[in-house]
């Protein structure tokens, strides 16, 4: 029996505007296995990036349960939400989200920051992360010296850094080229067959979510398909 | 952990280094203000306590003449009816140490060094209990010299600089309205009276001198007032009684009639002009304050921006694990840096103040080191009281909402 990681039950989300409540997610049940490679795909609009915010504890359900490492999350303080993003989850963002004011080697330690770790600790783990992901050399420029690619490899190298249980990624090709996106799902399969980190990315590129093993796809706040990827893709090649 | 945060602050106030340094300007101000009224209201307070010690204690001034006399008023010391006698009479109450004449008025005085236009006190030995003046060389006149008016002088120190140069005046002639006198002592230096006049540009001489000789006609056997020290500050209700009662009974004013004289209390009017310097240190500092509340707002305004600014940056930190009271202490110790910052170029500035208000305006300032200190302490609750509520603001963002700000 493979541990579970995540534990989603009947998972919804409301948007409060102005003009009324909103459904987005109408009650999403899945699991997630430490380990595991998922995708989550779907049209636009359909509620992935609802869904990983909340999954990411960036955000909150409406109603449903959502348990991380065996937690429920609902209970849970802003203190212990903010302690769950900080060692138990990495997000990485479509459009990077690093501090411009900032060199690529402190952005990458930053959550060491909040764990209270010494200079020489946070920068031994930055420069580590660093080289992990192909950005040796790079620690004292600031992101607006680097490319996107290499952009988008310092936010994974930021969300790496607190080894975290699981990475989420939110569309993290989404601003990159096509070479440049496979190089990131290179690096991000490697994660995940070498270091064992459990991945869950969002996409809307077929070819990108070919590189996960499971595939979850979302229709109008509802699951649509759950189950390898591979299957998935050959019955619609036939 | 505060060591990062600081580090951080600092490079924040960096980026925006012209905003940074335009709202401090605030404190700084502020801060300058009040430390630079401050060391003007200390440096008053500390010029009367000094002029009060030098003064003299438990003194009163008797005066001839009434406030009020029937429907015609006449002027302090405008009618003549004190004379020596009252003062040896008044010396003989209980409690009073010293009582002295003084016949006083101006005059040319020439030495072969110099001429000098000063003021003379015909007085008696009594003037030097009483005002707590001591001789830094000589010695003083007697008895006798007071009552076989001879010419003798003490001088002060603004007269021997004048008229003596660097020789030892003491057995030395010096000419009053042409009238030769001994100088037969040196009067030690006392600095400025209340009202701000050289105490030390004066000379004494016996009273009979005065009256007979230097002053002749003008007061006849009369003084312009009798100066009386009490032997404690306690005695002084008491003697200020006997002398009223004595002085009526000398003067023969019957019952009803007004007093011809008038006695004033010296450690009164000592007592109030230190308060008037200590409440006007309290309004002037209270004024400057108000400048450091408007340096608060203004810390206040531009920390609510930079918060706004920053909202992507906050929804940034904390997705990666930043508490609420992560984001709290950055702004807060923000908006502290911004306000000691400014206090501290403020303290700079304000003893600056203080120095050229000194060298310029020729006003006594003293920075204390309370002032600096209060400052401080000032500047910390106006960093923290103004910073709270933008931290807080910042603090309680939702990681979500805070992320997708535009
Ligand atoms: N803060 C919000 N307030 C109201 N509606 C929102 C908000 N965020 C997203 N939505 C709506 O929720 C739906 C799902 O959005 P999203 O999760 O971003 O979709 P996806 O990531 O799959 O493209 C969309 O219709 C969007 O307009
Ligand atoms: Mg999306």
């Amino acid at each position: 029996m493979p541990e579970a990681l995540i534990r989603v039950q009947g998972l919804k989300k409301s948007y409060v505007s102005p003009a009324g409540s909103v459904e987005i997610l109408h009650g999403l049940d899945f699991q997630i296995n430490a380990g595991e490679f998922v995708a989550v795909m779907g049209p636009s609009g359909s509620g992935k990036s609802t869904m990983m915010n909340i999954l990411g504890c960036l955000d909150t359900a409406s109603s449903g349960t959502f348990e991380i490492a065996g937690k429920d999350t609902s209970k849970m303080s802003s203190d212990q939400l903010a302690g769950l993003r900080n060692d138990v989850i990495g997000f990485v963002f479509q459009g990077f989200n690093l501090l411009q004011r900032t060199t690529i080697e402190d952005n990458v330690a930053l959550p060491l920051v909040y764990r209270s770790a010494d200079k020489a600790t946070r920068r031994a783990a930055a420069r580590e992360i660093l080289a992990k992901v192909g950005l040796d050399g790079y620690a004292l420029s600031r992101p607006n010296q680097i490319s996107g690619g290499q952009q988008q490899r310092v936010a994974i190298a930021r969300a790496l850094v607190g080894k975290p249980k699981i990475l989420f990624a939110d569309e993290p090709t989404g601003n990159l080229d096509t070479t440049t996106s496979h190089e990131i799902m290179d690096l991000f399969t490697g994660l995940n067959r070498q270091d064992g980190i459990t991945l869950m990315i969002v996409t809307h590129e077929a070819d990108i979510a070919q590189y996960a093993d499971r595939l979850i796809r979302l229709v109008d706040g509802r699951i649509d398909y759950d189950g390898p990827a591979r299957a998935y893709f050959q019955e619609r090649a036939a | 952990m505060i060591g990062p945060m600081l580090a951080e602050a600092f490079s924040a106030l960096g980026a925006n280094r012209l905003r940074s340094v335009l709202t401090m300007l605030g404190m700084v101000i502020g801060v300058g203000a009040v430390i630079t009224m401050l060391s003007v209201g200390e440096g008053t307070k500390a010029q009367v306590q000094a002029t009060i010690e030098s003064m003299g204690s438990n003194l009163f001034i008797v005066q001839a003449g009434s406030a009020q006399s029937g429907a015609v008023r006449t002027g302090a010391g405008g009618v003549q009816t004190l004379t020596a006698s009252d003062a040896e009479a008044i010396a003989d109450l209980p409690n009073v140490t010293a009582a002295a004449p003084v016949a006083p008025g101006n005059a040319q005085v020439v030495t072969s060094y110099g001429n000098w236009s000063t003021q003379i006190m015909g007085t008696t030995e009594d003037m030097l209990v009483a005002r707590n003046w001591s001789l830094s060389s000589g010695y003083s006149f007697s008895d006798s010299d007071v009552r076989s008016a001879s010419r003798v002088a003490l001088i002060g120190r603004t007269i021997v600089t004048n008229l003596f140069g660097d020789e030892d005046p003491v057995g030395q002639t010096i000419r009053i309205r042409n009238l030769p006198f001994i100088v037969q002592g040196v009067l030690a230096g006392k600095g400025q009276s209340l009202d701000g006049r050289d105490q030390d540009d004066t000379i004494l001489v016996p009273v009979t001198t005065a009256q007979r000789q230097l002053f002749a006609g003008r007061f006849g056997d009369t003084v312009r007032f009798i100066m009386v020290q009490a032997s404690s500050t306690d005695a002084m209700s008491q003697v200020q009684a006997d002398m009223t009662a004595l002085l009526r009974d000398r003067h023969r004013i019957g019952e009803g009639q007004d007093d011809d004289f008038q006695i004033r209390n010296l450690a009164a009017m000592a007592d109030s002009a230190a308060q008037t310097a200590q409440v006007m240190t309290l309004m002037l500092a209270a004024i400057a304050s108000i400048s450091l509340i408007v340096g608060g707002i203004g810390i206040m305004n531009i920390m609510l921006v930079s918060v706004t600014e920053r909202t992507r940056e906050i929804g940034i930190r904390m997705a990666i694990g930043a508490r609420q009271r992560d984001v709290l202490l950055q702004f807060l110790l923000e908006a502290l840096m911004l306000s000691l910052l400014g206090c501290l170029i403020g303290v700079a500035l304000g003893v600056g103040g203080a120095w050229l208000i000194k060298l310029l305006g020729g006003l006594d300032t003293v920075v204390t080191p309370e002032s600096v200190i209060l400052a401080f302490a000032v500047a910390t609750g106006v960093g923290v009281f103004f910073g709270y509520y933008p931290a807080r603001k910042a603090a309680r963002l939702k990681p979500i909402d805070a992320l997708r700000y535009q």
